[in-house]
């Protein structure tokens, strides 16, 4: 038996490496955000490492620590033409922004009539487990996808990262990148995508085909839910797995085919499960499926708090893949 | 210094003049029941940008806000697509979808025109940072009241303008009033213009009813901005006649105050002015004010015989279209 060596990235790796082509295919593409230069250490989680020594401080430049100001910046600069990318340390810190996000980023295109569009990526970092507490480890992707105007993509892997962040920077609306913390630091790695290689917005990636049930989620939740549905096929059960990829727009085409198919489904999400991303995903499998459906479709989350701080007790707050297969296990009856 | 020529006044006359008839077209729409739209009118500050206007370039850009249709016909938004977008009509600028609170005419350099107070001057710094990247030269002016200069934004915005020296002018039409609330029971400094300092930018007052002086100093802004020599806060004091919204029962305002202002009324002030100083005749300007009633008058009947846009257009230009790279 031989075995080919493929080059492996990891997420950190991966986002870099998009970052980098698109600075080197694009003039009008630029970085600015709290950090990211070299010089103040290429970010503070070094995505950025390299980048400003590469193409200069002017085209990757360092903040003051004033999220209302990087955002309008990137916006007006993306009204103006460029395609600007702007990192948000950290996903709790767009509330700090969401003036600019939300009344502006978001409905300038349509305020306009159309005459301006607004191609700015945000990228952002979130997810608990690392004891970041309340403030530095939420999942906010349901804020955003409820704004007319916005697109959410979270990826759950190396490639889909590198190929969905270079879509969202030429793309001609705003986008909000959502990385994982824990994506980076666990060091999961895959294969390198091809160069340039860019991954159509709004289109879900079946990971694993099954039968029996489907389950559906998107950044981390999705390794959980591959282990889960690998446990479970060794007894048998064929679970179909579904990374949405993208949050806003999400395919409801590969979605409602699969339930169709399936006609058991269940959604995870680590955002708080009221009021998230599942209950509009569900909603829409009961409208549009109602009557084929062998159980209701089944919704896991994390518990309604902010995020605590203690180790056993973010733990405790998390979903889980216990959690996930309690989940399917009910739903299969 | 660079005082303004005969033309370059005479020129903002014509502005302030056109400015004046709009704003008294829109609101007697309103008043006779022809049209029911939420409408802030800008009467009293037409100076301001009238002045800026004309030492700015076409593609220069303009960022405004609710108060803005002194601002948007300076910097040459066309009048027709700019009342029917007043109006909300198929045929404005933007279709009807944003009306008045949100006119853009990249066309004009009028990129945004915000609801939210202080919300643009963020953006007047990418603007301008686009600018800057690409070596256009462009100058971008924020436009914004003195109720802007107390959101946190501001503070955020002209600090990495100063120092990032972006060609920015930060334009505060320091009207007295942040909605209901007096300058002086919201703003702890005497002028606005005195926290550039905190900025490392310069900052000045001018009197906002002087077109020369306004004129004076935004071309030395300008100038400055376009040079690279970084931003200027540019105070503007001036009055608006008819209070924080069209229909405002303006009880807050004090009676004498507001007959003051008027009495002082800018517009027919720079007419004397220039009859007086020999600049321009009575006759001459007659011809003004007649041209741009007509052109006015023609803007509001083209206006008001547009269709409002279909139902198609609420979902429309939501989203773009996905471009490869």
């Amino acid at each position: 038996m031989t075995t080919t060596e493929v080059e492996q990235m990891n997420m950190v790796q991966a986002c870099r490496s998009a970052l980098d082509y698109a600075l080197s295919e694009d003039e009008s593409v630029f970085l600015l955000g709290e950090d990211i230069a070299d010089p103040e250490g290429g970010g503070v989680l070094k995505i950025t490492d390299g980048l400003s020594t590469k193409y200069g401080e002017s085209r990757v430049r360092s903040t003051p620590i004033s999220e209302q100001a990087i955002m309008g910046a990137a916006i007006g600069a993306a009204v103006a033409g460029m395609r600007p990318v702007a990192e948000i340390m950290l996903m709790n810190f767009l509330a700090v922004a969401m003036d600019q996000l939300f009344n502006h980023a978001a409905k300038l295109r349509f305020m306009s009539g159309g005459q301006t569009a607004v191609p700015v990526t945000v990228r952002t970092t979130t997810g608990a487990g690392a004891g970041f507490g309340a403030q530095h480890s939420d999942m906010i992707e349901a804020w955003l996808a409820h704004a007319p105007g916005l697109k959410v993509v979270i990826p759950s892997s190396p490639a889909d990262a590198y190929g969905l962040l270079l879509s969202c920077i030429f793309d001609d609306d705003p986008c909000v990148f959502v990385e994982h913390t824990m994506l980076y630091y666990t060091g999961i790695s895959g294969p390198a995508p091809t160069p340039g290689t860019m991954i159509p917005l709004g289109l879900a990636r079946v990971l694993r085909e099954g039968s029996d049930l489907t389950v559906i989620g998107y950044g981390k939740p999705v390794l959980e839910m591959s282990a889960v549905a690998e446990k479970l096929a060794s007894e048998g059960v064929h679970i179909e797995v579904i990374d949405l990829r993208s949050v806003a727009p999400w395919d409801t085409e590969t979605i409602l085919q699969s339930v169709a198919k399936t006609r058991r489904a269940v959604i995870v999400h680590e955002a708080v499960r009221a009021f998230g991303v599942g209950a509009e995903i569900a909603a829409t499998i009961h409208e549009e499926l109602h009557g084929e459906l062998l159980a209701p479709v089944a919704r896991v989350g994390s518990s309604f708090s902010p995020v605590p701080f203690a180790t056993p007790l973010e733990y405790a707050f998390l979903y889980s893949a216990d959690d996930i297969e309690a989940a399917i296990r009910s739903t299969l009856g | 210094m660079t005082t303004p020529d005969n033309p370059t006044l005479i020129g903002m006359y014509e502005t302030m003049s056109k400015i004046t008839a709009a704003d008294a077209k829109i609101r007697t729409l309103i008043v006779s029941g022809a049209v029911m739209i939420q409408y802030y009118s800008p009467r009293g500050q037409e100076v301001i940008p009238a002045a800026i206007s004309a030492a700015l370039a076409r593609d220069d850009y303009v960022v405004t806000t609710y108060r803005g249709l002194h601002d948007q016909i300076a910097k040459g938004v066309p009048l027709p697509e700019l009342l029917a977008e007043y109006l909300g009509r198929r045929t404005g600028t933007c279709k009807g979808k944003g009306g008045g609170m949100h006119i853009t005419h990249p066309d004009s350099g009028l990129m945004v025109t915000t609801g939210i107070v202080g919300g643009g001057i963020p953006i007047a710094n990418g603007l301008a940072l686009a600018s800057v990247l690409r070596g256009d030269h462009r100058v971008t002016v924020a436009n914004f009241g003195d109720g802007a200069a107390n959101i946190g934004g501001f503070h955020e915005a002209l600090n990495m303008a100063s120092l990032w020296k972006l060609p920015v002018i930060f334009c505060c039409q320091n009207n007295g009033y942040g909605e209901h609330t007096k300058y002086a029971k919201a703003t702890a400094v005497d002028a606005i213009a005195e926290r550039a300092a905190a900025y490392k930018m310069v900052g000045i007052t001018v009197d906002g009813s002087d077109p020369v002086a306004v004129y004076v100093a935004a071309k030395e802004a300008i100038d400055r901005a376009r040079s690279g020599e970084g931003p200027t806060l540019l105070e503007a004091l001036t009055y608006r006649f008819f209070g924080h919204f069209f229909g405002d029962d303006t009880h807050y305002m004090p009676k004498e105050e507001v007959a003051a202002a008027v009495a002082a009324d800018p517009v027919p002030a720079l007419r004397g002015r220039l009859i007086q100083e020999g600049r321009a005749t009575e006759v001459e300007l007659e011809a003004i004010d007649e041209r741009v009633k007509q052109e006015v008058e023609e803007a509001a009947a083209f206006a008001l015989n547009s269709e409002f846009a279909g139902p198609e257009e609420i979902e429309t230009d939501v989203y773009g279209v996905r471009v490869p790279a």
